[in-house]
């Protein structure tokens, strides 16, 4: 029964997200509510790790798989990438690798000034 | 016929992934991510069968419904990893900040050297965050949707992808800078290697997911308003 309850919990957690997303008027989607209501219950003790642990471990370990239904789509859309594809397939690669190296770099720094700072307090 | 069986196109796509699994470990190389040759596979299957996108969406259904449930149980690790949150919180807002201010001004470039539109401006702005939040502003700032979408999951696997030799080749080895950069650019895709790296990545790689997401439908409208 801990598998049901589990996923009971999380899939009742989902639920008030949806509500949330179609209730109120912002731009942000279902998932992100259902995300941070998790992390409220969690982080007040109502809701206990253990009792969405392993389901939510499942969920994640599959997660990858999530995506290959809609990324087959490309399929369908060929027709709108094809007359753009070059730009497309720059925005996918290039434009990621940009970001990711950027964003990481600059939060790298910022922790690791953050460290020195915090060793010369301690000298 | 037996390819409308409910259970024919997720078998196969999970048969997929389990095999390309197995290459992975053998091989161990970038290109054999099981993400990316599944997803060649099956549009291989789909080309060469002739097979209809809609049939292969519809015996997939199950696989994509449970994309929400495991974004919201995202907040699980990042419970577990809430004091090396805390103790790096302006480090990684300032990351997500830069990240997205980034991907803004790459697009705009890409849109300007190309030539394009304003149309596929909107359309690529916020091919960085999550589908769901993209797609909605994409929207709104009058893209076309559907390409929004697949450039999204594209970006998603690519980061996926990518994530260790990007990391590796600029040298990014905190755990919270590779969390912040792979959830920043890539999402939930990029999230779910963060997670096989280790707990703090995945943890950190989460919450950039929602954050990006919210920093980019504030940003990018400018960027919109300055360019288009």
């Amino acid at each position: 029964m801990k598998y049901l309850r589990q996923l009971l919990i999380i899939l009742g957690i989902t639920f008030v997200g949806e509500v949330l997303n179609y209730v109120l008027p912002l731009p942000i989607p279902a998932s992100i509510y259902g995300l941070a209501l998790m992390l409220i219950l969690l982080c007040t003790g109502v809701l206990k790790v253990s009792s969405v642990k392993e389901t939510s471990q499942f969920l994640l370990d599959v997660m990858p798989l999530m995506f290959i239904p809609a990324a087959a789509g490309v399929v369908r859309e060929w027709g709108i990438i094809k007359p753009i594809l070059i730009p497309t397939v720059i925005m996918m690669t290039v434009v990621t690798v940009i970001v990711m190296a950027v964003t990481g770099l600059v939060t790298q720094l910022l922790i690791n000034i953050r460290r020195k700072g915090k060793e010369k307090n301690v000298h | 016929m037996f390819t409308e069986s409910a259970f024919f196109y997720t078998f196969i796509t999970l048969a997929f992934y389990e095999l390309t699994s197995v290459i992975q470990k053998k091989t161990k190389k970038a290109w054999s991510n099981p993400l990316l040759l599944t997803i060649v596979f099956i549009v291989i299957m789909l080309v060469a069968g002739n097979i209809k996108y809609e049939e292969y969406e519809e015996g997939t259904k199950i696989i994509g419904y449970l994309l929400t449930p495991a974004t919201v149980c995202l907040a699980v690790p990042l419970y577990e990893k809430l004091s090396v949150l805390r103790k790096n919180a302006l480090a990684i807002l300032a990351g997500i900040f830069s990240g997205v201010i980034t991907s803004a001004l790459c697009v705009v470039a890409v849109v300007f050297i190309f030539n394009l539109d304003s149309t596929a401006l909107a359309t690529f702005l916020p091919k960085s965050v999550t589908t769901a939040i993209g797609v909605g502003f994409a929207e709104e700032l009058g893209g076309i949707t559907a390409l929004t979408a697949i450039t999204i999951i594209i970006t998603g696997v690519v980061g996926n992808m990518l994530a260790e030799w990007v990391c590796s080749k600029f040298k990014i080895t905190d755990p919270v800078a590779v969390g912040t950069a792979i959830g920043t650019s890539s999402h939930a895709g990029g999230t779910a290697k963060a997670l096989q790296m280790g707990q703090t990545e995945g943890a950190i790689s989460g919450l950039s997911i929602a954050v990006a997401g919210i920093m980019t439908v504030i940003i990018a409208p400018i960027f919109m308003n300055l360019f288009a």
